[in-house]
């Protein structure tokens, strides 16, 4: 379903990944862990074409995104891929990035309506489902500044929802809330693991990715260092690297 | 200790005024008698506006650091009989009389038309020149052949003439009044306007010589020239007349108003029959000077005027967010080439007065064929001048949107244009108000400006009736009330707007 290839993306003429390549089957639900700036957030936008990268390729259900200095790039093509790649693939941003101006139902229906065509009436009654699905029915008609920084988040996937992804990429959901507000947003994306569509999450929540993935990759300066089954990198963790970095953890809990 | 600190401010406010007084009496309190002054010091001050223009007293085009004209050969001829030297005072016309009361020069001679309402502020000397009003036309209008023919038209003249009075008094003119001299007859040339009416001097100099124009009817309006000193003057003012009595005897002044092109048999009379300061002193007032300046004739005519300002400033702001709107979208968004050209227009309307920029736009454009109203012109100016400060707001609005709202808008798969539209400006523009009301504001009291391409708003309205009254204190202090009145209810607005947003931001 994804498929990354030999990517190279340099950043004010720092490299950040050097060839990296994964694949990330349908269904799967792959938990992204790591420290601080090892390349998380940027990888994952990198699939949604949000950030430009030199080499290799990405490719998504068929679309095929080529590094701007690959002889394959084509910048027109570019915009219509990019354009297809995000039909299907939703994010959700560590800060929310909620629409301040418009109410939580408009956030919601805003892409729907402008980007898919949908009427007016179709897109708030799905709205209102996926309201319900993140237990925010109730909070429709309030404007963003009016919520907790928990309810925020989950207004804001239930609007990457509403386009009716095959694929959501999470970039770090939980890293900007307050410790108390943390589950409300993790049992959400809980059940969301139920409905088939293919997650990608960036997270420092060691004990949520255990419990939720299929596969955790362990990013190291742009490398992965680790890839495989949770119990295999939790449990039984090859490199000396995910070994340090998992036993801060540990000791925490 | 604060009654202290409060006492010697006090002081030295008050040391300050004590200081500032002797500046503006000095004159009189040295000398009792300006004559004596005069005589005393060798130095004969003369107060002119050399904008009002040929052929009184202007600049020699070619050699402007030097005046010339009618005027200046004869001041230099009463400073020789007086055996004194002529010092210059370049003045405002507009304010002329005003600055002679005030003491800054000792004679006002520069076309000032003897009317009993200045008589009672000022000292006039017996006439030194018979003025008449002419009508010029293009040359091949045919619709207008005297006087009476100006109703319903366009006619051009200067602010604070007889001319102005009389067309004023025909009731249906439609009159644009200009403060300079060459302006109504570019403006008569560019079709702006039908007729020009001004004293026969103006036209004689600017007209007489254009093929393109002529002079049309009977000689109107006889009127005299006189030189004004203050009204405790007498001396001054006696001397003065012995000496035009003996230039005009001598025949020196008839050679100065021939040289001019101005002698002609109004002069003769003036100059060759005795007792003519008589028959002047028992002339019935002009039909101009009937109605005295009131509150029931100035309040309409200031309210008019503000009517004009409030359309000027409404309609040149609409523009101003308009283009600027644009502006800032081609270039923040545009091609390399769009982005060149909007930051240039900005750089240059922010870099040059606005006052340069109004008259290009109404003088200068029609040497290249596009001749705008004064009105349009004025609503371009005014809006294309804040144009590039409305960008700049913008701009700084839409940087201030965090970057995470054009990604999350473009993860959801909407367009650059779509996001600018749904996202980007309506977030944008909600920064901007307050500064944007704030520009109005000052929109609003830059609209003054256009007075300088013949646009009679709020302020060219008070200073029309000022000088017509000389009354520049109380019309001041009323004009000034009503732009204040018109300003303070959007000052307020300005700051709950902003009080609001501060209040929303503090939610988050």
């Amino acid at each position: 379903m994804i498929k990354i290839n030999n990517l190279f993306k340099r950043y004010k003429e720092q490299p950040l990944f050097n060839g990296l390549s994964l694949d990330i089957t349908k269904g799967s639900i792959v938990a992204i862990i790591g420290p601080s700036g090892s390349g998380k957030s940027t990888l994952l936008r990198c699939i949604n074409g949000l950030v430009a990268f030199q080499g290799g390729y990405i490719s998504i259900n068929g679309y095929v995104l080529h590094g701007f200095n690959e002889q394959s790039y084509n910048k027109a093509d570019v915009e219509i891929t990019v354009k297809n790649i995000r039909k299907k693939v939703g994010m959700v941003f560590q800060q929310f990035n909620l629409f301040p101006h418009m109410t939580v139902i408009c956030n919601i229906t805003e892409a729907p309506i402008h980007v898919l065509g949908i009427s007016k009436a179709e897109a708030e009654s799905d709205a209102d489902s996926l309201l319900r699905k993140v237990y925010l029915e109730e909070k429709a008609y309030r404007y963003p500044d009016q919520l907790s920084g928990g309810e925020q988040q989950r207004v804001a996937i239930a609007r990457a929802m509403a386009m009716k992804p095959e694929i959501i990429l999470f970039d770090e959901p939980t890293s900007s809330l307050d410790p108390e507000m943390i589950d409300e947003v993790l049992s959400v994306i809980k059940e969301l693991t139920h409905e088939g569509i293919t997650i990608v999450i960036a997270t420092h929540e060691m004990g949520f990715a255990k419990d939720i993935s299929t596969e955790v990759v362990f990013l190291e300066k742009g490398k992965i260092v680790e890839h495989g089954s949770p119990k295999e990198v939790f449990c039984n963790p090859q490199s000396e690297r995910t070994k340090t970095f998992l036993s801060r953890f540990v000791k925490i809990q | 200790m604060k009654y202290k600190v409060f006492l010697i401010g006090i002081i030295l406010l008050l040391q300050m005024f004590i200081l500032l007084i002797p500046a503006s009496f000095k004159n009189a309190l040295a000398y009792q008698d300006t004559l004596e002054k005069i005589k005393n010091t060798g130095v004969l001050t003369w107060g002119f506006d050399a904008e009002g223009g040929a052929p009184y007293v202007f600049q020699d085009p070619k050699n402007p650091s030097k005046l010339i004209g009618f005027e200046v050969e004869l001041v230099y001829a009463i400073a020789r009989e007086l055996g004194v030297k002529v010092q210059h005072f370049q003045n405002s016309w507009d304010s002329i009389l005003l600055s002679l009361q005030r003491g800054d020069f000792d004679i006002a001679l520069n076309g000032i038309e003897i009317t009993p309402d200045r008589k009672q502020s000022v000292l006039f000397t017996r006439p030194y020149y018979v003025y008449t009003e002419q009508i010029v036309i293009r040359a091949f209008e045919n619709r207008i052949n005297s006087l009476d023919d100006l109703h319903g038209k366009k006619v051009g003249t200067l602010y604070n003439t007889v001319a102005k009075r009389m067309l004023d008094e025909m009731g249906d003119v439609n009159v644009s009044t200009y403060s300079g001299q060459v302006e109504p007859f570019k403006d008569l040339l560019l079709s702006r306007i039908d007729a020009v009416f001004v004293d026969f001097p103006i036209a004689s100099y600017y007209a007489a010589s254009n093929p393109q124009l002529r002079f049309i009817g009977q000689p109107v309006g006889e009127g005299y020239y006189g030189i004004a000193v203050r009204q405790e003057d007498n001396a001054l003012a006696e001397k003065l007349n012995k000496i035009i009595e003996k230039l005009a005897r001598d025949g020196e002044l008839k050679e100065i108003y021939k040289r001019w092109g101005l002698w002609g048999s109004l002069q003769e009379k003036l100059f060759l029959h005795e007792g003519l300061l008589q028959r002047y002193a028992e002339m019935p007032p002009s039909i101009s000077d009937r109605v005295p300046i009131t509150i029931t004739t100035f309040l309409p005519t200031l309210l008019k005027g503000a009517l004009v300002t409030i359309g000027i400033s409404i309609l040149s702001m609409m523009l101003a967010v308009a283009l600027g709107l644009f502006l800032t979208i081609t270039r923040l968004y545009g091609n390399k080439w769009l982005q060149k050209i909007s930051t240039a227009y900005i750089e240059i309307y922010r870099g040059t007065p606005l006052l340069i920029q109004l008259y290009i736009l109404y003088y200068g454009l029609p040497n290249i064929g596009i001749t705008l109203s004064a009105f349009a012109a004025a609503i371009l100016g005014l809006g294309m001048n804040y144009a590039a400060y409305e960008a700049e707001i913008y701009r700084a609005g839409i940087e201030a949107i965090p970057k995470g709202q054009t990604e999350a808008a473009q993860s959801l798969g909407m367009s650059r244009r779509l996001t600018l539209k749904r996202i980007i400006l309506p977030q944008a523009l909600r920064v901007a108000i307050p500064p944007m009301t704030n520009d109005f504001i000052a929109l609003f009291k830059d609209s003054s400006l256009v007075s300088v391409i013949a646009m009679v708003e709020l302020t060219k309205s008070y200073s029309i009736l000022a000088a017509a009254s000389m009354n520049f204190f109380q019309l001041g202090i009323i004009t000034a009330l009503l732009y204040f009145g018109m300003s303070y209810p959007l000052s307020l607005y300005a700051r709950r707007l902003e009080k609001k947003l501060r209040h929303n931001d503090q939610n988050k």
